[in-house]
């Protein structure tokens, strides 16, 4: 019993403080801008209403907003764990001279902050025209992308065995055929961390969309609650709420169905 | 007829191959990563505006901000934010993770829930934040007035200090579920026959953490709060979405400040010296990633 406490009591604490925003936006999207403005219990809801979602859907941009970050997050996932895989691959499998200098820039190039690129990067994105151009933040995002997944599946390719490809390169095999033949559908596993692990960071860039977005058509869904369902002082957290929600539940689902791979690809981030 | 395989075996060879498949990735981040991040030195030592290239001005630009007190405030704050919220980070973390370690039943529940702030988009669970920090409808102003704790609503956001502490807290909230999966792998690491032999000897709980446990996580301890302070040092949505740098430029921070006066202002040469003058924190901290990196 004292064992269960020392365990339970704690982990509730961790548990309320850490869900507390989630739990918030359940509590209040499903409110009434009325029953929000009363000022009543804020733990309940008193009247359950899914109004806020028809307004935020009809009224706002919102779909369009949600639609955009979908198709950039798909299109940076693909693209970037497309270049990782065959830059990885080079890396670590073909060892040309140069590939160690390679992997510590690739390194070195995952530590570079978003936040000290985006001023230089809004003057070449402007002299490109790409300016205002969704698709643009697909080479964008796979500026951080490529370097993490990249750095992911050199760990992951390490680890597979060579006596494979020994095999097959005596059977004749090219080595391009053993990069898509041999090696790809062993690395499936390593693949899908680095997709999901690109999915989850493209769905949560906020600064270069700010940026390098300007009409409503063009942004996501965080730049575009931020900058155009907040106006002035009014604030409307109803809608806000609801729209936080929507925009949190793909993140949420494909965690929740690669739960385990998240956790690995963590753990090894910090082990490799 | 010949010609075919003899270009394709030459194609094949894995000092050709090897180029040309990191060409993608070299385009890539050779383009819009390296040349920006020297774009980046340069436009700080130019009078450069949006719309106008401007001309070389050598270090005005760093004169300039390093005079500006609110730079300096910017400074200071990027500063204590990181190491305030690094601290909670990794104290928090790791006893969530010491918590996490001990099997029961509902581990693998809590372990999921945990990760949520982390994959949850910033901005989106910084807008419910800053919604509970309301200063009329504050949910947690509600509750402490219930409980009779308090007599009137915290503004929260409205008063420097508290605006700053709220800020770390929500950083804190957002990154402790990164530190306790890491420390969780390194716990799970460690042998168990060392707390074996430690009971052995007489040690209690608390000596065989200091002895055992709190050692063999340094390695890790230099990875996550040196990984994490990069990010940290340099944080945009959080702050941008709860304060803006408010009240009055409280909590202004590097990245913030760069923004409004690159972007909103216009004077690019001066954002870029603002946004390139972390960077000597990072090289440090970079390092230290490296080393720990290499030494594994």
């Amino acid at each position: 019993m004292n064992r269960k406490l020392r365990i339970y009591v704690p982990l509730a604490l961790y548990g309320v403080f850490l869900m507390l925003p989630f739990l918030w936006m359940l509590l209040t999207a499903f409110k009434s801008d009325q029953e929000l403005s009363q000022g009543l219990n804020p733990f309940w809801i008193a009247h359950p209403t899914i109004s806020q979602f028809t307004n935020l859907l009809t009224q706002t941009a919102y779909a369009q907003w949600f639609a955009n970050t979908l198709f950039i997050s798909i299109a940076a996932t693909v693209l970037s764990v497309f270049v990782s895989y065959i830059t990885a691959y080079a890396i670590i499998r073909l060892r040309f001279p140069g590939s160690q200098v390679v992997s510590t820039a690739i390194f070195l190039a995952y530590i570079v902050p978003p936040a000290i690129l985006f001023i230089p990067l809004a003057t070449v994105i402007i002299q490109l025209h790409w300016f205002d151009k969704l698709w643009a933040l697909v080479p964008i995002y796979a500026t951080f992308l490529v370097p993490f997944c990249t750095w992911l599946l050199i760990g992951f390719l390490k680890n597979i065995p060579r006596e494979l490809e020994e095999a097959a390169r005596v059977d004749g095999a090219s080595n391009l055929a053993i990069l898509w033949r041999i090696i790809f559908p062993i690395a499936i596993p390593g693949l899908i961390s680095a997709a999901i692990f690109s999915f989850t960071l493209s769905w949560n860039e906020y600064l270069y969309a700010l940026v390098f977005m300007s009409s409503s058509v063009n942004k996501t869904v965080s730049v575009g609650m931020t900058s155009e369902l907040i106006r002035g002082d009014t604030f409307q957290w109803g809608q806000l709420m609801a729209g936080a929600l929507i925009g949190v539940l793909p993140a949420v689902l494909v965690y929740f169905f690669f739960v385990e791979y998240y956790v690995a690809g963590l753990a090894g981030s910090v082990k490799e | 007829m010949i010609r075919r395989p003899a270009l394709a075996a030459r194609l094949d060879s894995p000092r050709v191959l090897g180029y040309l498949l990191i060409v993608p990735a070299a385009i890539i981040l050779l383009g819009l990563l390296a040349y920006p991040l020297l774009l980046g030195i340069w436009l700080s030592l130019t009078s450069a505006t949006i719309g106008n290239p401007g001309q070389f001005i050598g270090l005005q630009n760093y004169a300039t901000i390093f005079a500006d007190p609110i730079f300096r405030g910017a400074a200071w704050y990027s500063v204590f934010y990181t190491i305030c919220a690094e601290a909670g980070k990794l104290v928090l973390g790791l006893a969530l993770a010491l918590l996490l370690n001990q099997r029961f039943r509902g581990y693998r529940v809590s372990r999921a829930l945990m990760l949520l702030p982390w994959v949850a988009p910033t901005v989106l669970s910084a807008l419910a934040w800053l919604w509970l920090l309301d200063p009329q409808f504050s949910a947690i102003s509600w509750l402490l007035l219930r409980l009779h704790l308090i007599h009137s609503n915290i503004d929260f956001l409205g008063h420097p200090w508290s605006a700053r502490m709220s800020l770390i807290v929500v950083n804190i909230w957002r990154g402790l579920p990164y530190f306790a999966i890491g420390y969780l792998a390194g716990l799970q690491s460690i042998p168990k026959d060392l707390y074996e032999a430690a009971a052995i000897d007489g040690a209690d709980g608390w000596q065989a953490f200091r002895r055992i446990t709190w050692p063999l996580l340094m390695p890790i301890t230099t990875i996550l709060v040196a990984f994490s302070s990069i990010f940290t040092l340099t944080d945009f949505q959080l702050i941008w979405t709860i304060t803006h740098g408010g009240p009055t430029d409280a909590t202004q921070v590097f990245t913030t400040l760069a923004y409004q006066r690159a972007i909103s202002g216009g004077q690019l040469g001066e954002g870029a010296a603002i946004a390139v003058s972390p960077i000597v924190i990072m090289i440090v901290l970079a390092f230290f990633v490296v080393r720990s990196v290499r030494e594994k």
